[in-house]
């Protein structure tokens, strides 16, 4: 019942923890943060069950009475969510105790990550906007550091240009917070949609609402605000890139951007054109570009902006199966995009280059990591049994139901140009005879190998979420959202 | 080459800091303890307290700085104050709830052992704020050394 | 409301600032004064007619008194702005080292 709180405890207890000791003590720092997510994994799952009986959830920080004091909410979004992110977040920090063997300082790279996973956790249980705020930032500072891990030159300009830009998105959302905390008096999400609800809305909360969107869907990275992430994402390291393409820019932006938007704000027909309009822009704009990249990381992170544009595509329709649609392909994109970045940190790992033009016929020496890439690649361009033809499926049909023809129109092609570049990228590394100077690469370690079976598993399994069994799992979610502005009557209800 | 080379400032500056050191670093502490009663706290108890040690790295020079407070010993009181924090607030579940003033629950007000559990919250800020202030600026001034090799 | 105007105003300097400006540190300069500015007018929303600032002292008769919640607010975001500016400048440091110029429309070996 008050496994709440621990899932802010656990990350940053680890933090410092492996700031204090990790330098003196061997493999110290690799145990605690393995044992660390992976008890925030049991606490997620828990977390499933205790929704299923009870539907929402709200803990007390200090015993303090919300509105005045801060409180925790746990309802079916929030343990979507959660199992989300401690799932990748695991078996990401399992593949980093082989792949960061060539760095040094091994320990300060523990330390960020826990603090990048203490961040998330947090923005994703809190029921209240300024800790929202705070740990965004929290989250937002290890990520600028981690970038800039390896202090290669383009790594130090990537990350520059990413901290300058975050920080301003950051200042925005700074500004919408005061403007609405001016109208309402109070910093409550539940408490701040009821006093919308009485008050009415006037033209002073659509520049609220325009502020946040701008500073979400930086985060996002949403067509206009995207210039950051190509440049960012191939400069961290692999286990990072992972972290961030996959979980970062979907709890940071798209979880924020629905929590306000739907049961905050409260959603007009305007806004959600403006949402669907700009996520058909990203899809577009991400897709084309991505045909032209020679370099993996950087096809991958332009892949990225095209299918959250799908997501926010799906929000922007508003139906409940829109919203499973969106909620479903979250889940997909997050396993194949942090499986799709592993499998690239083992190419560097062990050819040592990213330039697609030099790679080739890596099938044959490096079998697990081709095999796990092409599940991976089918399962984006959305190639039935697998996951990801399932999610796109229910983004389209629901496109069609609401009478957004052109639009599913355009989603379809771009389908089919996610298909072309995946095939491009897989033809070239994987396929074709090996080049000559390579004949003496060997497999990555095998711990590196369980965290890309182990993704690639639950890639074709995913397809399953949408049986009667598992269904409750995203309809819970779906329904949080759909909820709307009645979100605030249920923790109120809750709360005793 | 210019023989051996003055480290830090001049001789006045010297003897003023030598004075005023020891007052920085003693107001700091009192607006750390007082954060419940005047305005300050923490986080502004720290940045003074961290001032008093870089005014020394200022007016003689890194190496006697470092003497005084090591590298190694920030990062250790950094981590002891974040480790200090979060224990205070787990510790608030012997009373039920993280974050619970499980302390001095009915203290008299404008008294200085009053108020639970937030001036042991300012004492763990203050320590994290210190030591990371300090160890951020030594670490800035590292670059100048290493670029002139 | 004039002083709200003026906060917005230092808000569009420090904007221009960092779109325009060519050398990193003017550009670390110019977010130093965005976030200076965000930060002065959430605190100045807290005002209240003739209210006093939020300290309760011994012998003082409780009268009007500004709103304290921006300025517990403001002090955590003061903080966060300290640590970005903190690894931005050894961020851009580092550049220097890597790169030997200030000028960011040299430092752009990333295209495409």
């Amino acid at each position: 019942m008050k496994i709440l709180p621990f899932f802010v405890i656990i990350s940053l207890g680890s933090a410092f923890l492996i700031s204090l000791f990790g330098k003196k003590i061997k493999n110290f720092a690799d145990i605690v943060a393995n044992l660390g997510t992976l008890s925030l994994l049991i606490l997620s799952l828990y977390s499933v069950r205790l929704v299923a009986v009870h539907r929402v959830l709200v803990y007390k920080v200090g015993s303090w009475m919300p509105p005045i004091g801060i409180c925790m909410v746990l309802d079916g979004l929030t343990s979507f969510m959660l199992v989300t992110i401690n799932l990748v977040s695991f078996l990401v920090t399992i593949y980093s105790i082989s792949y960061m063997e060539k760095y040094t300082d091994k320990f300060r790279f523990y330390t960020l990550f826990m603090l990048l996973v203490a961040g998330m956790n947090g923005i994703i249980i809190t029921g209240d906007l300024f800790n929202l705020f705070v740990f965004l930032e929290i989250a937002s500072i290890a990520s600028y550091a981690l970038v800039a891990f390896g202090t290669e030159a383009e790594e130090l300009e990537a990350s520059f240009k990413y901290a300058v830009m975050g920080s301003v998105a950051s200042s925005f959302i700074l500004l919408g917070i005061a403007l609405l905390y001016s109208y309402t008096a109070t910093l409550n999400m539940a408490d701040i949609s009821l006093v919308l609800s009485s008050k009415g809305s006037v033209l002073f909360i659509s520049f609220v609402a325009v502020l946040f969107l701008a500073g979400f869907g930086l985060k996002a990275a949403l067509v206009p605000f995207h210039a950051w992430l190509p440049d960012a994402h191939p400069s961290a390291p692999a286990p990072i890139s992972a972290m961030l393409s996959g979980v970062f820019i979907k709890v940071l932006g798209v979880y924020a951007l629905a929590r306000i938007f739907f049961n905050i704000l409260g959603v007009s027909s305007k806004m959600l054109f403006i949402l669907i309009i700009l996520g058909v822009i990203s899809m577009v704009v991400g897709a084309f570009l991505a045909i032209a990249q020679s370099d993996i990381k950087r096809m991958f992170a332009y892949s990225s902006i095209s299918q959250i544009g799908y997501i926010i595509f799906a929000l922007g329709i508003g139906t409940p199966l829109a919203i499973f649609g969106a909620l479903f392909h979250l889940f997909n994109h997050a396993i194949f995009k942090s499986l799709l970045f592993l499998n690239s940190g083992a190419i560097e790992y062990s050819v040592h280059t990213r330039d697609l033009k030099k790679l080739g016929g890596l099938n044959s020496q490096l079998p697990v990591t081709g095999y796990t890439s092409l599940l991976g690649s089918m399962s984006i361009a959305g190639i039935p049994p697998l996951g990801g033809f399932f999610s796109k499926l229910i983004i389209i049909i629901a496109a069609v139901e609401a009478r957004y023809f052109g639009f599913a129109l355009v989603a379809i092609l771009i389908s089919i140009l996610t298909l072309a570049y995946y095939l491009k990228f897989q033809s070239f590394a994987f396929f074709g005879k090996p080049n000559e100077g390579k004949l003496k690469i060997k497999e990555v370690p095998g711990l590196m190998q369980f965290s890309m079976l182990t993704l690639a598993i639950i890639c074709v399994a995913s397809g399953l979420l949408i049986s009667p069994m598992v269904k409750p799992f995203l309809n819970s979610a779906r329904d949080v959202l759909w909820l709307g502005k009645g979100y605030a009557e249920t923790v109120f209800g809750a709360v005793k | 080459m210019k023989g051996e080379k003055e480290k830090g400032m001049t001789l006045i500056v010297k003897t003023v800091t030598r004075l005023t050191v020891g007052l920085i670093l003693l107001y700091g502490i009192y607006i750390v303890l007082h954060g419940h009663l005047t305005p300050g706290g923490g986080f502004a108890g720290g940045v003074i307290i961290a001032l008093s040690f870089i005014q020394l790295m200022l007016a003689f020079g890194k190496e006697m700085a470092l003497k005084k407070l090591s590298q190694l010993a920030a990062s250790v009181l950094e981590s002891l104050g974040a480790i200090m924090f979060l224990s205070i607030a787990v510790l608030g579940f012997m009373g039920g709830y993280f974050f619970f003033n499980f302390f001095l629950q009915k203290g008299k007000p404008f008294d200085l052992f009053s108020a639970g559990i937030i001036p042991l919250c300012n004492i763990a800020i203050s320590l994290k704020v210190g030591a990371g202030l300090f160890a951020i600026f030594v670490a800035l001034t590292l670059f100048k050394e290493s670029e002139k090799e | 409301m004039i002083e709200y105007i003026l906060c917005f105003a230092l808000f569009c300097i420090g904007l221009y600032c960092i779109l325009r400006k060519r050398n990193i540190i003017k550009i670390v300069v110019g977010l130093g004064i965005i976030e200076y500015a965000v930060n002065l007018f959430f605190v100045l929303i807290g005002y209240r007619t003739h209210g006093r600032a939020p300290i309760l002292a011994k012998d003082q008769v409780i009268s009007n008194m500004v709103d304290p919640i921006p300025q517990a607010l403001v002090l955590t975001s003061i903080v966060i702005g300290l640590g970005v500016t903190a690894l931005i400048v050894a961020i851009a440091i580092r550049i220097y080292e890597k790169y030997g110029t200030f000028d960011i429309t040299k430092i752009r070996r990333l295209k495409g």
